[in-house]
């Protein structure tokens, strides 16, 4: 099985999907000098660098996705994303339908968010959910190189604004390598363990703490399964659901604030939808209501990590035999 | 094929005419209705008429048009059925966007308005896009983007034109400039009298034009979108006019200063022009009724057509949200 980074499984999937249709193109702060091997296969004109100025990457973006092209932006940071949320939100997301359906936006925007590089709040800001609540646009968050090729080939295939989470602390390291040209569909999580007591569920980089926590819960004798969402917008309800009447327990997990994160919409519909299967009460685990320090032990008291997953699975688990 | 004149005075303006006085009559429709509580508020283009078909008739069939929240006129002189406008307008099924624009951001594809956007300045922010496209995929139409004087303050603006004529873009930028930005004079908000000044900063070429005389702004214009078609780079008109109603309708205008508008108000594009085409024998006082009459009669039209159609349904709330 070849290894690849998450940075590289992008390259690949940029590749791919360029070679395959030539209304791709890719702009953005760098992109032209950071992935040279782009600008030599496709040319200057179909992957630039830009001026550093988010709102114009994101709107001349949302212009050309109207008008025929499939343009895939790296607005590197996810805070920067601030300066482009006009174009995002208000042009790519509404404009479908504030026209009677006149235009199409498809679109990609890459930004890197999450700890790991120690970088500071105006670096690494979980922003996700800022979009899941925006209407128009889809949201993605891979948690392996794998799923990051094939979830931006979806991405770059569908007609619509996808947001392209890029999880900092995963980025450079090795992971299976995909399958070529291999799509990951928009919308469908990926069970990464399976188990029957408690259901965890997560995305990005905590998707690994769950599997540890798993790992650790088997050594108890409690079986977790491990939900991998993937995609945060359109999200897999049907396949949380279908857990979580296995398990009857449920702990969502993720790096982002907890306050009206994805999580609290994950937890509302599982209470909603499957409230009778529920032996225990649904947990969520998230960042607190605060700026990420860029100090390393702060920032990753920051990030939900195996420890605190365990103990809140095993309490959900204890809680049921009492 | 007869190269159109770019000399005002070689413009046969009766066409020209025509359009404004139609777009006239569909604003003081709207203005009518609102004041009798029938049709939503608008901001309406009253005053700017010559600015928006001089530009709009100087554009080919297949050059795109981007525009904001005062459009009708370029809407109009593009051609755009002003009964289908006004149903927009009024929420009907039968607008040009099923009801869910209203005035602030209608586009019509199938006349190459694209993306019209409400957000001041975001039509700046797109036009650069959808040029790319049209060079990328080797359509030979020119990116119209038409915006205020409001929207040249935003960062929108500055963006937009730095990368235009950084990746040559063919966009001809259109500043109506009307003196106002909503609320606020454009003397207290600007750091120059004219956005053209701005647009040599980015070593764009710029003119300004009298907005008020109609053959003068297709003249400019016709020089200026040459120059866009054959250079595949940017260049900035501004049409310095007036918006001698309200920012929205209803607005008392109690902020704004008689005297300024009366001078304006005295230069109106539509009795200049008309005066103009009488005095030179090119109309005559019945044939000047006439044009009247047309257009008193489609904008008639347009109004039973609108009132006739009927509110979208309910399962339209959520439609057209995801491709
Ligand atoms: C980003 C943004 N800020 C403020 C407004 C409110 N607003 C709507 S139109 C307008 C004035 C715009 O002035 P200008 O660009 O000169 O256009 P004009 O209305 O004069 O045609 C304002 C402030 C808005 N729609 N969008
Ligand atoms: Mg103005």
């Amino acid at each position: 099985m070849p290894t690849l980074t998450l940075y590289d499984a992008i390259g690949a999937a940029l590749t791919e999907e360029m070679r395959r249709d030539r209304h791709v193109i890719a702009f953005g702060e760098g992109i032209a000098t950071k992935r040279h091997d782009l600008v030599a296969e496709f040319g200057a004109l179909r992957v630039r660098n830009t001026p550093l100025a988010e709102g114009i990457i994101a709107g001349t973006a949302v212009g050309a996705a109207a008008s025929g092209l499939r343009p895939v932006v790296d607005l590197l940071f996810a805070p920067f994303l601030c300066y482009a949320m006009d174009e995002l939100v208000n042009s790519a997301g509404k404009l479908r339908y504030m026209s009677g359906g006149q235009f199409a936006f498809p679109l990609v925007t890459l930004a890197m968010t999450g700890a790991g590089w120690g970088v500071g709040a105006q670096h690494n800001h979980n922003v996700e959910a800022w979009f899941v609540h925006s209407p128009g646009l889809k949201v993605v968050m891979p948690s392996s190189p794998a799923d990051a090729k094939g979830l931006l080939k979806a991405a770059i295939r569908d007609d619509n604004p996808v947001l392209f989470f890029i999880d900092i602390g995963l980025l450079y390291q090795p992971g299976d390598g995909p399958v070529a040209d291999e799509v990951v569909p928009l919308g469908k999580a990926a069970i990464a363990r399976e188990g029957s007591d408690v259901t965890l569920v997560s995305y990005g980089k905590t998707v690994h703490h769950c599997r540890q926590a798993a790992e650790a819960l088997a050594a108890e004798g409690i079986s977790a399964e491990v939900i991998d969402l993937r995609s945060l917008k359109p999200w897999d309800a049907a396949t949380v659901l279908a857990s979580v009447e296995k398990t009857g327990r449920l702990v969502v997990v993720h790096e982002a604030n907890r306050l009206c994160g994805v999580g609290a919409e994950i937890a509302a519909v599982v209470a909603e939808e499957a409230f009778a299967c529920l032996k225990a009460p649904i947990v969520r685990l998230g960042g607190p209501d605060a700026p990420v320090a860029s100090s390393y032990p702060l920032e990753q008291a920051f990030v939900p990590q195996p420890e605190a997953i365990v103990a809140a699975a095993r309490r959900l688990c204890r809680r049921q035999i009492a | 094929m007869t190269p159109h004149p770019a000399n005002p005075h070689e413009i046969d303006a009766r066409p020209l005419l025509e359009q404004m006085l139609l777009i006239r009559a569909y604003e003081e429709a709207i203005v009518a209705g609102s004041d009798a509580g029938t049709i939503p508020g608008t901001c309406t283009s009253v005053g700017q008429e010559a600015a928006a078909v001089g530009v709009v008739n100087a554009l080919g069939a297949d050059d795109l048009i981007l525009t904001n929240h005062r459009s009708a006129g370029h809407l109009l002189a593009r051609g755009a059925d002003p009964g289908r406008l006004l149903a927009e307008v009024m929420g009907r099924r039968d607008g040009y966007c099923k009801g869910r624009s209203g005035s602030l951001h209608i586009s019509v594809k199938e006349l190459g308005v694209v993306l019209t956007s409400t957000i001041v300045g975001a039509e700046l922010s797109m036009a650069p896009g959808v040029a790319l496209s049209q060079g990328m995929l080797g359509r030979p139409g020119i990116v119209a983007c038409f915006f205020g004087d409001g929207a040249a303050c935003e960062g929108s603006f500055h963006e937009s034109l730095n990368l235009a004529a950084l990746w040559n873009l063919p966009i001809l930028y259109v500043c109506e400039n009307n003196h106002w930005q909503a609320f606020v004079h454009r003397r207290e908000a600007m750091s120059r009298e004219h956005v053209s000044e701005w647009a040599s900063s980015y070593g764009i070429p710029a003119h300004t034009v009298d907005g008020n005389d109609v053959a003068a702004v297709l003249a400019a214009a016709r020089v200026a979108a040459e120059q866009v078609r054959a250079s595949r780079r940017p260049y900035l008109l501004e049409t310095w006019t007036y918006r001698t109603r309200g920012h929205f309708e209803p607005d008392d205008q109690s902020y704004v200063d008689p005297a300024e508008r009366a001078a304006w108000l005295a230069r109106d594009p539509i009795a200049r022009c008309r005066d103009r085409l009488l005095a030179d024998g090119a109309l005559n006082p019945s044939q000047a009724a006439a044009i009247g009459d047309r257009v008193a009669t489609r904008i008639h039209a347009a109004r039973a057509f609108a009132e006739a159609s009927s509110y979208p349904a309910a399962d339209e709330l959520t439609r057209d949200v995801y491709a």
